[in-house]
Parts: structure tokens; sequence; C-alpha cells
């Protein structure tokens, strides 16, 4: 069913995230082979029987908490013998976190940076490493617009996908040489189970609509993306605040 | 970003009435039970595209299945599909479609979803000979808010899954359901549409159909010697082999919410005319793609738009053939005497099959559905007078389609209500049915 050369055996870490399934559907469809890792079993069950019906070749399952970094390479070598190669790793775990607790307390703020930060650093080292020496690979990860500026009303969730951010360009500029493939994924407001407690305005897009840019960007070897594309005027704007001005916000 | 604003009005598709209500998404069968229930009642809404009152409750919470949004296997031998309740009737086609499959009844929007169309137990064009859409219905997972699941069937706790088929979302959540699809060899119908002009026209052609598909578009304006003048329109789905590919998205969005006076008699009439000359030759066939057939008004999203901002009301009835002539010729004169004009006006056979549900809508005789924009002084009297005539010759109206039955006219349209009750969820409630229970008083 390929109509282009994507990426057809895939890791996805995070697998039940909204993100991440809505963009696995469009692999399924094109007959992709699939290991998927999340923490709930039912979860990942459920998702894993959707790809299978919507058109995957194989879907294998491994259940595991993601911050729990010292599992990873037994996960990571697993991943890679199933699916003999990986070509592309969609990493889209995270948590929003609670803004308010992280500020009153530091072990909150942890463990938003340890979800959201550290754990993409454990498993991107070994995803690095592992398609430099094999020469070929898309590394394509889900950082935020929110990690483009500070921003008092979710600063700790911003500083772990800027850092992200930033740990991405450097891997890439390391592993782009050797044909690997580093995609910084910026999505805006999306609809998702973690945003549901939000109030949700015209900002606010589908998964479906944020996976066909992910596609498209993940197509066209983009090495940043913003989605939905508006996103990248928004940012553009919002970075362009002078602090002076920017600190006195209420954003 | 404020932690909690208040939530904006949930709108059904005819936009009236409308309520203050929360909306809970879920995304998971296991998300119900909610791991702390309200204290106020619960109703499970899918794509909201019923029309009236039957997806909403005030003072209550909505439980959002859009979510829960997979399909969980596909045989492809026995064409039975297992999704969850929130995959709409367009997913299930650009699924179904490229694997020469096709939904077992439609209605006249594929935006609903299987959920929705299980609670309405909807029917389509081809109710004549399939039934509705709870005859193709294999099983289903109904969870209550105790946390017991039921695994409904017709051999299996059956008695929920005839309460549940037609039950309006109040006999608890529905997780998952297994439909089964048919089959076809292209996305092709081929299509037959003829003009009759009269009642007995439109009851003789219907008479002689040996189509799967049929359904007459009537003009509810003309007076006169155009009196319900109408297209009758049939069609089969191809039987030669051709495209089976998935439908494109829509375009077209209705942009803005049209002013109350721009639909009024007099544009109304000039579109009922214009569609009925919009066919020229007296008998057309052609062999036309299976969403203008099916879904004309889906090309264009949101067109609920054009009524404005209060909204449409619906009304739909079915009439026993046994004096059906008379009452639908009577129904049609009270309408064009009200002024009142509807362009979207389609009447049909209903079959003999008994369907499934214990509160489903359809029985064998002769369905009008029409709509009209909301005049409260003269659309809300005219529904009234249309239900006292349903009534009358015995027939029925569509729950999904209505905001104005009364208690009374319901419980005499439905003298099962008191037997079904005995299935709703103690947790579920709904503005329908606080209202068809007398519990709450109709608007203005």
């Amino acid at each position: 069913m390929s109509k282009t050369n994507l990426p057809s055996a895939v890791l996805a870490l995070g697998a039940t995230s909204a993100i991440a399934e809505a963009t696995l559907r469009l692999f399924a469809a094109r007959g992709a082979r699939f290991y998927l890792v999340a923490r709930n079993p039912d979860k990942l069950a459920t998702v894993a029987a959707d790809l299978k019906t919507r058109g995957a070749s194989s879907v294998a399952t491994h259940v595991m908490d993601l911050d729990d970094t010292a599992a990873h390479p037994a996960m990571l070598e697993a991943a890679a013998q199933n699916l003999d190669t990986i070509e592309l790793a969609l990493l889209a775990h995270g948590v929003l976190g609670d803004q308010e607790q992280a500020e009153k307390s530091y072990l909150a703020a942890e463990a938003i940076l340890g979800t959201n930060f550290m754990a993409p650093v454990s498993l991107i080292t070994w995803l690095a490493n592992y398609f430099e020496a094999a020469h070929q690979g898309t590394l394509a990860v889900i950082s935020s617009v929110a990690g483009d500026r500070g921003r008092k009303s979710n600063y700790v969730y911003g500083a772990s996908k800027g850092a992200l951010t930033i740990f991405l360009d450097g891997v890439r500029n390391r592993i782009d040489r050797a044909g690997v493939h580093v995609l910084t994924i910026k999505p805006g407001f999306v609809a998702t189970p973690m945003t549901a407690h939000l109030p949700q305005g015209p900002l606010f897009a589908p998964p479906s609509k944020v996976a066909a840019g992910i596609l498209s960007a993940i197509e066209k070897r983009k090495d940043v993306v913003y989605v939905p594309a508006f996103w990248a005027i928004i940012m553009l704007i919002i970075r362009m605040i002078p602090r002076r001005i920017f600190k006195k916000l209420n954003v | 970003m404020a932690r909690s604003t208040p939530r904006p009005r949930f709108e059904s598709w005819g936009r009236y009435p409308t309520f203050q209500a929360e909306l809970k998404p879920l995304t998971w069968a296991s998300d119900f039970p909610l791991r702390n229930p309200p204290s106020t009642p619960v109703l499970p809404v899918g794509a909201g595209r019923s029309y009236g009152d039957v997806c909403l409750l005030e003072n209550g919470t909505l439980l959002h299945t859009r979510g829960m949004d997979r399909l969980l296997s596909f045989d492809a031998d026995t064409g039975i599909l297992r999704c969850e309740a929130g995959v709409t009737l367009a997913e299930i086609l650009d699924f179904a479609v490229p694997r020469g499959f096709f939904l077992p009844v439609t209605p006249g929007t594929k935006y609903v979803t299987v959920g929705g169309a299980i609670a309405n137990d909807i029917h389509g064009k081809n109710h004549h000979v399939a039934g509705t859409f709870g005859h193709h219905v294999q099983c289903f997972e109904l969870v209550r808010s105790d946390g017991a699941r039921i695994l409904c069937s017709p051999s299996h706790n059956a008695e929920w899954f005839a309460a549940t088929i037609g039950g309006m979302g109040l006999t608890g959540l529905i997780t998952w359901a297994e439909v089964r699809l048919r089959p076809i060899v292209s996305r092709a119908i081929d299509y037959h549409g003829e003009k009759f002009v009269g009642i007995d026209e439109f009851l003789d052609l219907s008479r002689k159909a040996d189509t799967e598909y049929t359904v007459a578009w009537i003009d509810c304006v003309a007076t006169g010697k155009n009196f319900a003048r109408g297209i009758f329109m049939q069609g089969d789905h191809s039987k030669e082999p051709g495209k089976l590919e998935k439908s494109k998205e829509p375009w077209l969005t209705f942009p803005i919410d049209l002013p109350a006076f721009a639909l009024n008699r007099l544009s109304m009439a000039a579109f009922n005319t214009a569609y009925y000359h919009k066919q020229l030759p007296k008998v057309k066939t052609a062999k036309i793609d299976y969403e203008p057939f099916f879904y004309p008004l889906d090309s264009v999203l949101r067109w609920n738009r054009m009524y404005g901002k209060s909204g449409l009301l619906q009304f739909q009835n079915v009439i026993p053939h046994e004096g059906g002539r008379e009452g639908m010729v009577e129904i049609l004169k009270a309408i064009t005497r009200s002024g009142l004009a509807s362009f979207l006006a389609v009447i049909k056979f209903f079959g003999d099959v008994p369907s499934v549900g214990m509160m489903s809508f359809p029985q064998p005789g002769i369905m009008l559905a029409l709509d009209f924009p909301i005049r409260p002084e003269v659309s809300f009297d005219l529904v009234e007078r249309l239900a006292e005539i349903t009534l009358e010759y015995g027939g029925r109206m569509y729950s999904a389609k209505d905001a104005r039955m009364t208690a009374q006219q319901y419980q005499a349209f439905y003298p099962q209500w008191r037997e079904f009750e005995r299935y709703i969820d103690p947790a579920f409630d709904s503005a329908f049915w606080q209202r068809v229970t007398g519990r709450r008083p109709l608007g203005e």
C-alpha cells in the first residue's frame, strides 16, 4: 500500500497519547509494522487493535512506564529485534503537569521534568546511536510551542519542552550527516484528554489535523514543524515581544 | 489560561432548545463509570446530530463519546465491524468503502456516531427492505453507572438489547458495538428520479418501487394544481464494478448564522420551485456517486447555520397505511395554510419489518420529515397541530427530531414508555425524557 518512501517499521513511545494515536493511524493505513510502548495495558491493547484493523501489517505491544529510564535499553533492544530495523521512532509521551503545584514544590517540578525531558534524553541517546550506526532512520519527537518562550502560566512544562527542543537541535547537528532525520514537532493547542479541562477556543486543533502535519513533515524531512502551521506565526510574534513588555503580560 | 470558565451552551443540530451543561469527554471504554461521579445526572452524546433535546441535559454532565473512535476488528468474510461507540458513520465509510463494504442502513447524514445510531435506532432510504440500524447490530457492550458491563445481543441479555436500541442513551453508556456491513462493488448508485404531482402519484410510485433505496422530496409550499408535487428518487448499489476509493473531505463550511428573515416563504418557494425544475424531464436515470445520493447536505458543513441562531424545528412522523393518505394530505394542508415553508421535506414508505428496539420510531406506514425555521408564534402552533393530526391517525413522532411533543402526546405515541422506564440507568436523564415524562415544561 506504500505510496511514498515513508518509514514502515515504527516504534511508538507513549503510543496511547492522542497525537501519537492519530499519527499512527496514518501509518497503519499504509500497512506499517508497529512496536507500541505505553503504561496502561488496556489502553495499549485497544490502540493495537485499532491499528491492526486499519491495516497495520503487524503490531507488537510493550507495557512499561517510560519514567523508568533503567528499563529503556532492554525495551529498545526488544523493539529493534521485533521490527528488524526501526525506521521511525515517535516519542509522544509527556505530561502537562500542574503548574501551581510545581511552583510550590520542587518534587512536583522534578516529576514534570523527569517525564518530559529526562526520559526522552535517555530514549534519544540510545536511538541516536542506533540510527547513526544504521545510517538511516527518522527520530520524531513531540516537543511543544510552550518550549519557545517561558510563560508565567506554565513555565515548568515549557522549560521541559524547551530543553527537549535544544537537546534535539544538538542531536540533529550530530547525526544529520549520518543520514538520520531528526524532527522536532511543536504542536499548539490540541484537543486531547491532556487539555480536556481547559476552555477550548478556536485555536484548538483536533489530533487528526496535527497528525497530518506530522506525516507531511516526516515525508518532507523537515527539521522543525509547527502543527497546525499557523503556530509558526503566532510563536514568531510571541518570541518578538520585548521582555520588558512580556513580563507584564498575563500569559 | 483560566482554570474554569463557564462552558458554552451545548447545541443539538436543531440549535433549539439549548442548555448549559458540563461536557465530559470520554476517550477510553474504561473512563466510565466516572471516577468522581457528579451528583447531577449524566447523558451520553455522540456527534450531537439529533435535532431536538434528546441529546441534551440541563444541569447535568454530557458524556462526550467522540474520543472513543477506534475500530476494534473487522472480518472481511462476514463484513462484521467491531468499533467503539464514538466512531462516526463517515469514518466507517472511509474505512469500509475501499474494502468493498457499505453501511447496512444510513440516515441522511454520515456525521452521526455508532452510539447515536443505536440510541436513536436510525433508519434510511432502505427501511422497506432492511429495517432499522438496530437490525444490523450483532451485539454491543452497555456499561451502567454502577459499573456493571452488560454484553447485549438478540440472544444474550435480549431485554437490554431491545431497551438500548432506540433507548435514547438512557439505559447506560454503549462502549462498543458490532455492526454487519454489506458488500458493494462500486461507489456508484444506479439512480432513477421521477417527478410526481399529488399524493396519489407518490403512493403509486411507492407501491411499484422495487429498488433498495427509495425516498421522495416533496414541495410543501406549492398549492393548487401543484399541491404535493415532488420527485420520487430511487436507487440501487451499482452491480457493475467501479471506483471504491474513500470520499474527499467537504471543503465548504456554512460561514455565518443567517439572520432569521433570510428563510422566508418567498425564498423557500423559490427554492422549492427551482428544486422541482432542476430535473427537467419527468423521468431521469443516471449513475451517480453515493455521496450526493445519500448525503446531499453533508457537502456543506454546518448547514444548520442557514437557519440562523434561533435554530430550526424538525417534525417527523409516520402514519399507518390505513388512513395514511388522508392523514398526510391533512398535514400538508395544515403546513401550506400556516404560511410556514419547509424546504427539506421528504416522504417515504416504511417497511413492515418490526423494529428491534422497544422505543424505536419506525412502524409500517407513510413517513414524513420536515424542517421549519423557528418563529415561536407560528411554528410551535403548527407542530402542535401536526402532532394532533398524527395522533388522530394512529401514527407517532420521532424522538430524535423532536423538541415540542407534550408528555401527553408522547405517552400516547409510545404507550410502552412505562415498561422502558425500568431499564433507565438511575444516574442518566435527558432534557427530552424530562419533558415527555412531564417533569419539565415546554419552553417558549
